[in-house]
């Protein structure tokens, strides 16, 4: 998906700020009427306007809060197999019923949605970072360095990242923290190739000249000076990560290369749900699945808003 | 431009041979005993690790190890599956074609789908049925593949029984066209995906194509309207669909392998996943490199085409 970025969304036009109404009589201050806005606060100002995105904003957080904290309201058993209770139909006990095993379904989306975004978040930082150090270096020094580096970048892009995948998740053993590293292992090579983009011309900036004439070395440059220039491009990168990263997990999980029950995700349990398609459990399909949209959903709603806000260039002015 | 492709075709061995450099590395970061232990299993001694490393090279240093696997791969030699006693080129012969087929039934319908439909969008630009469509592709385009599919067995085979719940069965591909019913589901699901997001870049490349001054031009010389549209505009907003499908190849095969499993459509994504789910690393090596291959294939075809369909590129370039 991010191979094939596309732009998303349409930049939407910057309000002026209201002009204060003079009043008649009032001594007026020395202040303008024009506020001066920081950059985070303009770019705040256009996120928020983005309905799309505030929606997205909501999903992520209510789906954070039924994952991390309804676990502490709504008490199942997650952890024992229970088949006495096996595929209930949604109802008074159970309001989205239980599944093959008989865990109650609401309390395993739960558990299986704390996984999916502990890791598609982790993911997602760890290919960030990683990637963002690999490009800005390669971008800054060029050279042999930069041929080296984005070679290779663009050999791991050729190999289709589900199959490496599927490999690291059946040659290491699966629990979260490596889970983590697997995803991050596919995805770091979007971020370094935006952010090298981003450093071939930011090194040719008068200010980064500055620096090196007054003797800041290459590491100060991109760490102080690239990377912090490149932030917008990165954020906004960084969240379509999450949803990628999402997705992924889910489908291993799905091919049943992930985690090891009774640990569970939203993928796992749609693999389960796809056992009993013909009998019109629902239950087993519907939430997992929908779980999964609206995540995703949420996460590049939030993306294409935050590409609006921070890439300037994008703005209508 | 002859010297364009030849750099083009140049890069693209580089590369080529970049990834079977990392599927060789991959080859040897198998924890717990590698290649060796995960065949001979656990209750092999050390002796019999030592016989079979022996036997197969695999004590031999690494740069000479990678020379003799990179030989192997010129002759067609892309390992032996132990597990199914069979080598992974004739497992490859058998059902690559399969995927293919599916790939390229899926490809077809995308492109007769959605390149109209992205025509149409960008005509009707900001109207009503133009946020329906860029609603309900957005939806295809962030559901993930297996629970599409798994939703269109629910409604097509679960409750209306218009098609079987599962591929075509039989190992060859000419045992597909017997059961095309059984086709339509696997190459709807794939088809569905890859129309989103081929008609979100049609639509964009329409409109940008729309304003630009061999457009006016067009409608000053008297063209009609349809006259622009289908001559002029598609004919150039179709370049960047050329390009997609060949940069698009990586991420469909990935696609495949996920509706191969859920249809249990034995395909070359089948038995890759079969491979992972019984740890038999050469067939799951094999397919890594084939579809490295064709990846690198396809963003190699998609510049070329490029460059043939739009000078302005290899001018550029040249």
């Amino acid at each position: 998906m991010s191979t094939l970025d596309q732009p998303r969304g349409i930049a939407i036009p910057l309000q002026a700020p209201p002009v204060p109404q003079e009043k008649p009589g009032e001594v007026q201050d020395v202040a303008p009427a024009y506020e001066a806005q920081g950059v985070w606060r303009l770019a705040f100002n256009v996120f928020i306007q983005h309905r799309l995105a505030v929606v997205g904003l909501g999903i992520v957080i209510f789906m954070t809060l039924f994952c991390f904290v309804g676990p502490l309201i709504y008490h199942t058993d997650q952890t024992t197999v229970n088949l006495n209770n096996n595929d209930l139909a949604p109802g008074a006990g159970h309001l989205l019923g239980t599944d093959q095993f008989g865990f109650d379904v609401i309390g395993r989306l739960m558990v299986g949605g704390q996984t999916s975004l502990e890791i598609g978040i982790a993911a997602a930082l760890v290919a960030t970072v990683f990637g963002v150090v690999w490009g800005a270096v390669a971008g800054f020094f060029g050279g042999v360095i930069d041929a080296l580096l984005m070679r290779f970048v663009d050999v791991m892009l050729a190999i289709p990242s589900l199959f490496l995948l599927l490999f690291l998740a059946v040659a290491f053993p699966r629990t979260v923290p490596i889970l983590i590293l697997v995803v991050a292992v596919t995805a770091w090579l979007i971020p370094a190739r935006l952010v090298r983009a981003e450093a071939l011309t930011l090194r040719t900036r008068d200010y980064v000249q500055a620096v090196t004439m007054m003797g800041g070395g290459g590491f100060r440059i991109v760490l102080r000076h690239i990377i912090p220039n490149s932030i917008g491009t990165i954020m906004v990168n960084a969240t379509f990560q999450v949803a990628d990263a999402i997705l992924l997990v889910a489908a291993i999980n799905f091919l049943g290369l992930g985690i090891a029950p009774p640990a569970t995700n939203w993928g796992a349990m749609l693999s389960g749900g796809v056992d009993f398609v013909y009998d019109g459990w629902w239950w087993l399909i519907y939430p997992a699945g929908l779980a999964i949209v609206l995540t995703v959903v949420a996460f590049n709603f939030i993306g294409d808003a935050l590409r609006d806000a921070l890439e300037v260039r994008l703005q209508k002015r | 431009m002859l010297g364009y492709i030849i750099r083009r075709v140049l890069q693209a061995i580089l590369i080529t041979i970049g990834v079977t450099l990392i599927v060789f590395i991959l080859l040897h970061v198998i924890p717990g005993g590698g290649v060796a232990r995960a065949i001979l299993g656990p209750r092999a001694n050390a002796a019999q690790i030592a016989a079979f490393n022996h036997q197969n090279g695999l004590d031999q240093p690494l740069p000479a190890q990678y020379l003799t696997y990179l030989w192997q791969l010129a002759h067609g030699n892309f390992g032996f599956s132990y597990k199914l006693n069979q080598s992974v080129a004739s497992l490859l012969v058998q059902y690559l074609p399969k995927t293919l087929l599916l790939l390229g039934l899926a490809y077809a319908v995308s492109i007769i789908i959605a390149v109209p439909l992205g025509i149409y969008q960008a005509v009707r630009r900001n109207k009503i049925d133009d946020y329906v469509l860029t609603g309900a592709s957005f939806v295809f385009y962030s559901m993930p593949v297996f629970w599409l599919g798994i939703i269109l067995i629910v409604i097509f085979s679960g409750a209306l029984h218009w098609f079987p719940s599962e591929g075509p069965q039989g190992a060859y591909v000419t045992d597909d066209f017997s059961q095309l019913s059984s086709l339509i589901l696997p190459v709807a699901t794939l088809a569905l995906v890859t129309i989103a997001s081929f008609s979100r870049y049609m639509r964009s490349s329409t409109l940008e194509n729309m304003v630009q001054d061999y457009v006016r031009t067009a409608r000053a010389k008297g063209a009609s309207n349809s006259r622009v549209l289908f001559v002029h505009v598609l004919r150039n907003a179709m370049i960047p669909i050329l390009t997609l499908i060949g940069l698009s190849v990586g991420y469909v095969f990935s696609g495949a392998l996920i509706t191969e499993a859920l249809f249990n459509y034995p395909g070359m994504g089948y038995i890759f996943w079969n491979a992972a789910l019984t740890q038999d690393y050469p067939i799951i090596l094999g397919v890594i490199v084939v579809t490295g291959f064709a990846t690198v294939l396809g963003s190699l075809m998609a510049d070329i085409m490029y460059a043939i369909a739009d000078p302005r590129v290899r001018y550029r370039r040249a």
